[in-house]
């Protein structure tokens, strides 16, 4: 509502609260609702916080280790899946790149590549794997969740054709770094995947491609009527999304020491999952960089706490179901 | 007012997040009255009547049908009461047929596997319509294969097809042509004499004093008055909503130059139109009207590079151009304003600084980049000039009023330096005073040196802003007429195709 007679509010001064607002802001979220999108977060993470305050291994330095190199995986994949909901499209191909990724490099060190050698073409196969999605959903308008489902199939056919066995890579070198590299306290993985979201933050608040792919989420027509093109963003959003899968896969198998072929199955529901919990609206209009950080160290920490309480896992995934009503639930009546 | 009145609206109070949309509103009506409610964009009309369809609840206040208390909860309970709704936003199924739409929830059918009696259903449907005077329509084609005019017809024949005690109209003629509004015209009236009442809103005046028999006037969620058509004319309505007199209602205008901007040559497009041909100058602002569905928007888009054309010409200052997309356009200089803002002209789910500034990131940008200073700089510039308000670059587009959303719409495009203006209905939808300062600001931008093709279903905004005027009709230009020339009989006519 406008009134004539309410007097405009001055235009706020550059004040210390701007750059708060801007690092929280949900894209295209009113201002004074910021606080209350992340309420839901704040409180739940403080909860978790001192349940975990209650147990004797929470705290230390091998368990929060092992938090953070356990949300690696589903933080990277949830940048990418971020933006390809922005748009207003998903990719629910992630998995099948992961395990590709994860056991092309392990086969290709194997071979005797270089590790980053074999990195680098893994992070073009997933740039690759995107590409083909985003070709097909920006070329032929078709709808992402179908393109997706196939190209998760495909991505799977293509894993197994590659090796149907696990790989261990007997080059020490392949864990070393990235799986079980550390920079004082903080695991290599985990540092890698925390400078990631600046800079995911960064693309899609202060770059040209970033805020269009944004607003095509919002109105796609209108994008296209500004003289946009809307193709091209589409394409560059999946093959992004395809570039984290690739660099989570990588670092999975270097984690683990080990690239299983079956790996990643469901791995793109906890991206989802993560995207949503932060504010992301799954249609496009709505979801920002530092929610999803949020969203990925929620379900990071209920799936510590879990292990930690020795919670089957069975139940874990009931309770994570269970967390993702909630919290699309807490969020419903602003709308 | 009399204890007769058949709705009684008393004390309602209505607030969204801390915005009072209703104070205190006493409203009634009578039966077999066409009621219109008018007033600016934002002053309260839809939250009104949205209370009273039950699409919105009341946060005070009581509301009473033939003097007894009615608890209106729910969209289905209001319709139960006898309260229907036809808003602006469609409520069909797009692929079930006319008739299965209009005879929703009670399809003919029967017998023990409940199968669907399809002759009898459709029979049903063109009586329905036959019985409204809405005719031409099949009920077998599916709603979405139906223009958007009929498509409206189809909703407004949906909720008349069970005699409503109370029907609301909420802008029913936005899309419709003037030959199907006499037609919903003398619906209403035959509407009104079986005791319904008809509440009726809509932006266009002339409109409301034809049909209405009584005019309520709303202004920040306040009741200002009612009136009879008899008793008042446009000029005190207009007072009532804004709360001022306004002054000039057309700007002054120079004399256009000389020089031709855009040119176009027997431009056509097979089951659009064809044909077409016209010049527009430097300065100038070329009206084009017709009706709805006679091709004018399709040829922008086509100029606009939105859609393809089958053959012709365009020429840009004597250059021959052929935009393939609306981003060539955009990089020739030629700008289009859509007729549907919500539809295509606005993101509202960003900013108004990422709507404004979408169409030149290109120039504001660096290595992908968005020079945030620079594009706060000429955003500001742009909500200053054009009175953008609230002035709040990082207030959403949903939060604004439609005017103020149409004039994102046109900073968007005066930041991209265009040469070429193509504006598609700029004032619809947009409450009166922003009408007269659209009205003023497009003067501004034909005295800058602006070519601007002004498309339009109001004739008294072709006839007030054009230096000439083009009349299109089912897809081909039949008249161009001069400011001097120019009247609303003659473009009426040639656009339905009367001669003279």
């Amino acid at each position: 509502m406008t009134s004539g007679s309410t007097p405009t509010p001055p235009i706020p001064a550059k004040a210390g609260g701007g750059l708060r607002t801007s690092l929280l802001g949900r894209v295209g979220s009113a201002p004074r609702r910021r606080w209350v999108d992340y309420a839901f977060i704040i409180a739940f993470v403080v909860l978790l916080l001192i349940t975990a305050a209650t147990s004797d291994v929470f705290f230390t330095q091998r368990n929060l280790s092992n938090l953070m190199r356990q949300t690696v995986t589903n933080g990277l994949l949830s940048m990418g899946m971020l933006v390809t909901i922005l748009t207003g499209g998903v990719d629910l191909s992630v998995g099948p790149v992961v395990a590709l990724t994860g056991i092309m490099a392990a086969g290709l060190t194997e071979q005797g590549l270089p590790l980053w050698g074999a990195m680098l073409i893994c992070l073009l196969v997933g740039v690759g794997a995107g590409a083909v999605n985003g070709f097909f959903i920006s070329r032929f308008k078709l709808q992402p969740f179908i393109v997706t489902i196939a190209t998760m199939g495909a991505f799977r056919g293509l894993v197994f054709v590659y090796s149907d066995i696990p790989i261990t890579p007997t080059d020490p070198s392949f864990r070393a770094i990235l799986g079980a590299g550390f920079i004082g306290p903080l695991p290599v993985s985990a540092v890698i995947m925390l400078a990631c979201f600046p800079v995911v933050w960064f693309f899609l608040n202060r770059m040209k491609a970033g805020r269009a792919i944004v607003a095509i989420g919002g109105n796609e027509e209108a994008v296209r009527l500004a003289g946009i093109s809307v193709p091209r963003h589409i394409l560059l959003a999946y093959m992004i999304s395809g570039f984290f899968a690739a660099l989570a896969g990588v670092i999975l198998a270097s984690r683990l020491g080990i690239a299983q072929p079956s790996v990643g199955s469901g791995f793109e529901l906890d991206a989802i999952a993560a995207c949503v919990i932060g504010g992301a609206i799954l249609g496009g209009g709505g979801g920002s960089a530092f929610g999803t950080l949020a969203g990925v160290v929620t379900l990071g920490l209920i799936n510590n706490l879990l292990n930690l309480y020795n919670v089957q896992s069975y139940y874990q995934q009931i309770f994570k179901g269970l967390i993702i009503l909630v919290a699309v639930l807490a969020r419903r009546k602003e709308r | 007012m009399p204890d007769s009145d058949f709705l009684q609206m008393r004390g309602i109070n209505k607030s969204f997040d801390g915005t009072q949309a209703l104070r205190e509103v006493d409203f009634s009506a009578l039966a077999g009255e066409v009621h219109a409610i008018s007033g600016e964009n934002g002053a309260g009309k839809s939250t009104l009547v949205k209370i009273l369809s039950g699409a919105l609840q009341r946060d005070a206040g009581e509301v009473l049908l033939g003097g007894v208390p009615v608890e209106l909860g729910t969209p289905v309970r209001a319709r139960r009461l006898g309260v229907h709704a036809v808003y602006q936003e469609f409520s069909l199924v797009p692929h079930l047929t006319v008739a299965e739409n209009i005879l929703m929830g009670e399809m003919p059918g029967g017998g023990v596997l409940g199968l669907v009696d399809w002759a009898r259903a459709n029979r049903r449907a063109e009586e329905i319509l036959q019985e409204i005077g809405f005719v031409g329509i099949d009920v077998r084609k599916r709603v979405r294969q139906l223009s958007v005019s009929h498509q409206q017809m189809v909703e407004i024949a949906k909720a008349v097809a069970v005699r409503p005690r109370i029907l609301i109209l909420d802008e029913p003629s936005a899309v419709l042509s003037q030959e199907e509004l006499d037609r919903l015209f003398a619906l209403v009236r035959q509407l009104r004499q079986e005791s319904t009442l008809i509440l009726y809103i809509s932006h266009r005046l002339d409109e409301v004093f034809e049909v209405a028999d009584r005019i309520t006037v709303l202004k920040d969620g306040q009741v200002i008055g009612t009136v009879r058509p008899q008793e008042a004319d446009q000029k005190q309505l207009i007072k009532m909503m804004v709360g001022r007199t306004l002054g000039e209602i057309y700007p002054s205008r120079q004399p256009p130059g000389r020089e031709v901007m855009l040119e176009v040559n027997g431009l056509a497009k097979a089951g659009a139109f064809s044909d077409i041909s016209f010049s527009l100058r430097r300065g100038e602002i070329l009206g084009m009207s017709g009706l709805v569905g006679s091709g004018r928007t399709q040829v922008a888009r086509c100029i606009f590079g939105a859609e393809p054309f089958d053959a012709g010409e365009i020429r840009l200052e004597g250059r021959p151009v052929h935009p393939r997309s609306p981003r060539d356009a955009v990089r020739e200089g030629i700008a289009l304003l859509t007729e549907d803002r919500k539809r295509d002209g606005l993101v509202l789910s960003c900013t108004i600084r990422d709507n404004a500034s979408m169409a030149s990131f290109e120039s504001l940008s660096r290595w992908g980049i968005i020079h945030r200073r620079e594009q706060e700089a000429r955003v500001r510039e742009k909500v200053q000039e054009l009175d953008i308000r609230p002035p709040l670059i990082d207030r959403l587009a949903r939060q604004l009023s439609g005017g103020n959303q149409q004039k994102v719409v046109l900073a968007k495009w005066l930041m991209t330096q265009a040469k070429i203006l193509i504006l598609d209905e700029p004032t619809r939808g947009v409450d009166v005073a922003t009408k007269v300062e659209i009205y003023q600001i497009i003067g501004d931008l034909a005295a800058k040196g602006l070519g601007i093709l002004l498309i339009s279903s109001e004739l008294p905004e072709v006839l007030g802003m054009s230096d000439r005027a083009l009349v299109m009709r089912q897809g081909r230009l039949v008249g161009e007429y001069t400011r001097a020339q120019a009247s609303e009989e003659k473009l009426l006519a040639s656009a339905a195709g009367v001669s003279q």
